[in-house]
């Protein structure tokens, strides 16, 4: 493998793992705050959909990118409103969620635009474009650095850059302010929390609000950064693999960034080279596609340190009368 | 009025209702959705072109999931539906179960192989119509490296692939070709994100013409193709106009007219194995405005010529399905 091949690769491998990490992060903050959420997957499809046909529409990607978060926000409000107020099975709910987006978004395609449940193709305006970052052309002959910045660094849509702020902003907002302890005393012992008079209703929903909102980023990438329109079920499964990088990351922000690279750059090598000749073996294009569920296994099973969910996750608080 | 005579009313308006349907035909999309742009797009187009000369009409359905197929059939077949026409390999199995019950009713099956008595199977040669678009590639390609993505990894697209190679191989026996299949389950009909990501990898090991035949999933791969400068070829129907003038061209698989002659023939449909090949019209290349400016003369020469010997048997293309090997590429 070159220089060139790695680069090629890594560049991918960024792309690809954009999306998972906004996923990520969601259901990060959802279930740092004790709201289990399989519904990322729903979430996003719907955000896609939205953006998709509101850029294709208004020919304008941030009013999509908007319109994709405020659909996103509202499936999030539905899971909410089930799983907090009427005190619902979380796991339930999030099912109706990927359900319902499946479901809803061909239905809405296909009485809007009668083409199946797609968006019309976007053109440049309704999409992301690549940003070129300053001195990109000049720095690419540099050898080695050169690639690195004109290419893997430079060249990138807006999501791609948010998703890696929103990183660093993910562990500052959780580890560094007063609203982070409460949203992780929450996830963890809501009863301390209610005790100390903060409400674990409005830490939960406001959670599961911003879980809303990276989903809708993530959700608006797919539609209108990397693809150019809504496709039904365009989300192939991506806000299983986040969830499954979720636990792979033990619920941190910064492992969350590492295993979505890992788990984008494992796809992207699949996709470089279907069938790795190992010499005696030769891994299939397949193996690669069920590595990140295998090492989430592992990293379940405890071979691999441990993974420990927040403590209430999955419960409805109650209070105590 | 009683409620004896208003039942036996009742009784008589659906016996009349089912009675008017009896000769009604219905056509059942597969997963990929019924407007793919590609493959179930083309059979609705031969359902509409025959409900629009005849001014009859016709069931449909759409399948949402593996589980309804059998079901879906037995519905349609208990309504009174003839005959019934349903587009995909993945409907073999369960018609092979459900047809013996209904010996009355006819069935037609694309891309598939069922014997029996009430059934009419319906394939196609894709190895001609890839062999046609893949010599037409190697002779638009700079690079000498030209690329095939395909759907879900199954021996139908692996026919598609194989016939494509043999086809490149032919016009530039120097030519590298990389293959890729999107993935392994159904959800591989449906993924423009990866198809995208795929031909940028493609792109990167030189290849510079993209032949997709991946569903829904080669919007993707025609729209990044578009995106990055290189060409690609659209498949099933023709998706020339997806991207004028970045399509060289598709490879077409006439369902649409194998859907419209099921329906024609209504309850008369002839059983057997129907195969639809080049020199039947089954399969071909797409030439419009949109891609005549791709088209060289030199190329339109060369890809005659072959299927012409092709017609007449003078050239054999290999099929993948007959013994799962493929003299031109390895998967």
């Amino acid at each position: 493998m070159d220089f060139a091949t790695l680069i090629q690769i890594l560049d991918s491998t960024v792309r690809l793992a954009t999306p998972l990490l906004f996923a990520c992060l969601a259901g990060l903050f959802s279930e740092r705050a004790g709201v289990f959420d399989i519904g990322l997957e729903g979430k996003m499809l719907a955000a896609a959909f939205l953006s998709g046909a509101v850029a294709a529409v208004t020919g304008n990607v941030w009013l999509g990118m908007f319109a994709g978060i405020g659909a996103s926000l509202l499936m999030a409000a539905i899971h909410g409103l089930a799983s907090i107020t009427f005190r619902g099975n979380q796991l339930i709910s999030g099912v109706a969620i990927n359900f319902l987006a499946a479901g809803l978004t061909v239905l809405l395609g296909q009485n809007w635009f009668g083409l199946g449940g797609r968006t019309p193709a976007l053109t440049s305006g309704g999409r992301f474009e690549p940003i070129i970052l300053p001195f990109a052309e000049a720095m690419a002959p540099v050898p080695v650095l050169g690639p690195i910045y004109s290419e893997l660094i430079s060249g990138h849509s807006f999501p791609v850059y948010l998703a890696w702020a929103m990183v660093p902003a993910t562990a500052w907002l959780l580890y560094r302010t007063r609203f982070g302890l409460r949203l992780r005393a929450v996830g963890e012992n809501p009863a301390a929390v209610d005790t100390a008079g903060v409400s674990v209703t409005a830490i939960r929903y406001a959670a599961v609000a911003i879980c809303g909102v990276l989903c809708g980023l993530a959700g608006a990438y797919l539609a209108t950064g990397l693809a150019a329109g809504f496709g039904k079920d365009m989300t192939a499964g991506r806000g299983f693999i986040a969830l499954a990088a979720l636990i792979f990351a033990k619920w941190r922000p910064w492992y969350a960034l590492g295993a979505c690279l890992l788990f984008g750059f494992l796809e992207a090598v699949g996709n470089r080279f279907p069938n790795i000749d190992l010499g005696l073996i030769v891994l299939p294009a397949q193996f690669m596609q069920a590595l990140p569920y295998i090492l989430t296994v592992v990293i379940l099973a405890g071979f691999v340190g441990k993974a420990i969910p927040p403590r209430a996750g999955g419960e409805p608080y109650v209070k105590e009368r | 009025m009683t409620l004896k005579t208003s039942l036996a009313a009742a009784t008589a308006m659906i016996a009349l209702t089912t009675g008017m349907a009896a000769a009604e035909p219905a056509l059942i999309f597969d997963l990929g959705g019924k407007f793919d742009k590609s493959f179930n797009e083309a059979a609705f187009n031969g359902a509409q072109r025959w409900a629009e000369e005849t001014g009859g009409s016709y069931k449909e359905l759409e399948m949402q999931s593996e589980a309804q197929r059998e079901q879906a059939l037995r519905r349609l077949a208990e309504a009174g539906a003839n005959p019934v026409v349903m587009t995909g390999f993945a409907f073999g199995d369960v018609l092979g179960q459900v047809a013996p019950d209904f010996p009355d009713t006819k069935f037609a099956i694309i891309d598939m192989v069922v014997d029996l008595p009430n059934v009419k199977s319906v394939v196609f040669t894709e190895e001609q119509g890839s062999y046609l678009v893949g010599m037409m590639a190697a002779m638009a390609s700079k690079t000498g490296t030209v690329g095939f993505i395909g759907g879900m990894d199954i021996p139908l697209i692996r026919k598609f692939a194989c016939g494509y190679a043999q086809g490149v191989k032919a016009a530039n026996p120097d030519a590298t070709i990389v293959a890729n299949m999107t993935g392994t389950t159904p959800a591989a009909w449906n993924d423009p994100v990866k198809g995208g990501e795929l031909t940028r990898a493609q792109k990167s090991q030189g290849a510079d013409v993209i032949y997709a035949a991946a569903g829904g999933t080669g919007i993707g791969v025609l729209q990044t193709a578009a995106d990055e400068g290189i060409l690609s070829i659209g498949v099933d129907s023709n998706q020339n106009h997806l991207h004028p003038g970045k399509v060289l061209t598709s490879m077409l698989k006439r369902v649409d007219n194998a859907v419209y002659s099921a329906f024609t023939e209504g309850t008369d449909l002839q059983p057997g194995i129907n195969v639809m090949d080049l020199a039947a019209g089954g399969v071909g290349y797409a030439l419009d405005d949109n891609n005549a400016e791709l088209v060289t003369e030199e190329m339109k020469a060369a890809v005659d010529a072959a299927s012409e010997q092709i017609a007449s048997g003078a050239l054999a293309v290999h099929d993948y399905m007959t013994d799962e090997t493929c003299p031109a590429l390895t998967f």
